[in-house]
């Protein structure tokens, strides 16, 4: 798609793999932004120019460009196209300072607490791995009883908000993560709630064409899953 | 003095060593509210942390007329946005300017503080490492200020007033000045780091925030005996 226009020039540097890219794409795809995507090639030894350049301090994708000017960091970036494009609906963010400081806790908490503990599993081994495992369910069963304590469809009320994209852009690793692991990340049983809203997510109008490429993703994390638990060449 | 009706009921649950409840107060002290201080022990944790911040138990928590509200940072974005017409406005008005704001915030929680928290609790060599570590992520600090066109020329990260960014790096500065003294290290190397050295002084004399500045006597102290107790545990797995 051009990303010229009216809403300026709007680039995208990311892969379609990535959870955290795909949480850009889904607030572009949602206020209806045209946009170029760059797709990137991320190992160490291959990072483009233009990824070096616009985030020289972590040099990590998603970067978004508007106008020549980068943006990083996926969270900040939604907040980004939330707040530049800010007379465009869906609002991602709720208006009231209380409800935004709600919903800026629980995208530190999916960020810091949530997305840890699937690394910690995909990673891990034996007591660690299971561990890594128990605490994903207990972190997702907070998340469900914001669901339940709410009665809502989503965590932003009636619509998709900033933590519906947080944590949705997530859904797909977690999927693949138990595929290629055999460990339960999200227990379906215990968060029906979360369940519902996971399907419900999944298949909404413009999200859906935004979630992380699942077939790659699997590809991706299955090679990489082969390698930590291959023993170590020996000398 | 008048207060107004958003400042009914304002309680800060904190201590007098964290830096993170320092960030808090500094937003506070900058918009003139007031409100209750309650020093948390943390040992054990009081039934008001418990049922505040139930997910993390941590402080800071404003509670703002029976509402809780927790993480440091979003605590001084939540007292900005509350107390949106009252000067001074501690996030840019660009929506831009305002995502570079919250980049740099995360960074130094993201980055920086996982270093200061290893030279805390590092003993020998691996609170050497933690210096190190430290030492760089300050340097990116300090290229920042020198040529990132945010800052460029500017008196704080905020521009000509303290803003979100010098709140964020600015409630660290007495915790780290102590860690130097108890390490007996340089975090923030004057020679290395002119700008930020001088960020620094200019930040910790600015009015309202020379007030709130802990004890820095204390918080050596206070330093001391805390990593005394980190070098006597088992080492970690």
């Amino acid at each position: 798609m051009e990303g010229c226009g009216e809403d300026g020039q709007v680039k995208l540097l990311g892969v379609t793999r990535s959870p955290f890219v795909a949480r850009v794409r889904m607030a572009l795809a949602l206020k209806g932004i045209h946009y170029e995507f760059i797709e990137e090639d991320i190992s160490i030894q291959n990072k483009s120019e233009l990824l070096l350049q616009s985030n020289p301090v972590h040099k990590k994708i998603p970067v978004l460009i508007h106008n020549g000017k980068p943006v990083c960091e996926s969270i900040i970036i939604v907040q980004y196209i939330e707040e530049e494009w800010d007379s465009k609906a869906p609002f991602l963010m709720p208006r009231d300072p209380y409800d935004r400081a709600v919903a800026r806790f629980w995208a530190a908490f999916i960020d810091d607490n949530v997305f840890p503990s699937i690394v910690r599993a995909f990673r891990g081994q034996g007591e660690e791995q299971h561990k890594a495992g128990e605490e994903s369910v207990e972190n997702l069963l907070l998340l469900e009883e914001v669901l339940r304590s709410t009665g809502k469809a989503y965590f932003g009320g009636d619509g998709i908000g900033l933590v519906d994209i947080a944590l949705g852009a997530l859904l797909v690793l977690i999927q693949t993560v138990e595929k290629v692991t055999n460990i339960v990340l999200m227990d379906t049983q215990k968060s029906p709630l979360l369940s519902a809203w996971a399907d419900q997510f999944c298949k909404a109008d413009k999200v859906k064409n935004a979630l992380p490429d699942r077939a790659e993703l699997f590809v991706y994390l299955s090679a990489r899953r082969a390698e930590l638990t291959s023993p170590p060449p020996r000398n | 003095m008048e207060t107004c009706a958003e400042e009914v009921q304002v309680k800060l649950l904190g201590g007098r060593s964290s830096p993170f409840v320092l960030r808090v107060r500094i937003a506070l002290a900058l918009k003139g509210i007031h409100y209750e201080d309650i020093e948390e022990t943390m040992n054990p944790k009081s039934e008001l942390l418990l049922k505040s911040n139930p997910v993390h138990k941590k402080i800071p928590v404003l509670v703002h007329n029976g509402k809780p509200i927790c993480e440091s940072m979003i605590i001084v974005q939540y007292i900005d946005e509350t107390w949106d017409t009252r000067a001074p406005f501690l996030m840019p008005k660009d929506p831009y300017d305002r995502a570079i704001a919250r980049f740099w915030a995360a960074f130094i929680d993201d980055k920086l503080l996982p270093c200061i928290r290893a030279v805390f609790t590092g003993q020998g060599e691996q609170c050497q490492k933690a210096v190190e570590e430290t030492v760089a992520n300050f340097l990116i600090l300090e290229k920042a200020l020198r040529t990132n066109l945010c800052f460029l020329g500017k008196a704080y990260f905020g521009g000509d007033g303290i803003g979100f960014v010098d709140i964020a790096l600015g409630g660290m500065l007495a915790f780290v000045n102590a860690l130097e003294k108890a390490t007996d290290s340089v975090l923030i190397d004057a020679e290395k780091m002119p700008l930020l050295s001088a960020w620094m002084d200019r930040f910790c004399e600015a009015d309202g925030v020379k007030e709130v500045m802990p004890d820095p006597v204390k918080l050596v102290e206070f330093i001391c005996a805390t990593r005394v107790k980190f070098a006597s545990l088992p080492a970690a797995n």
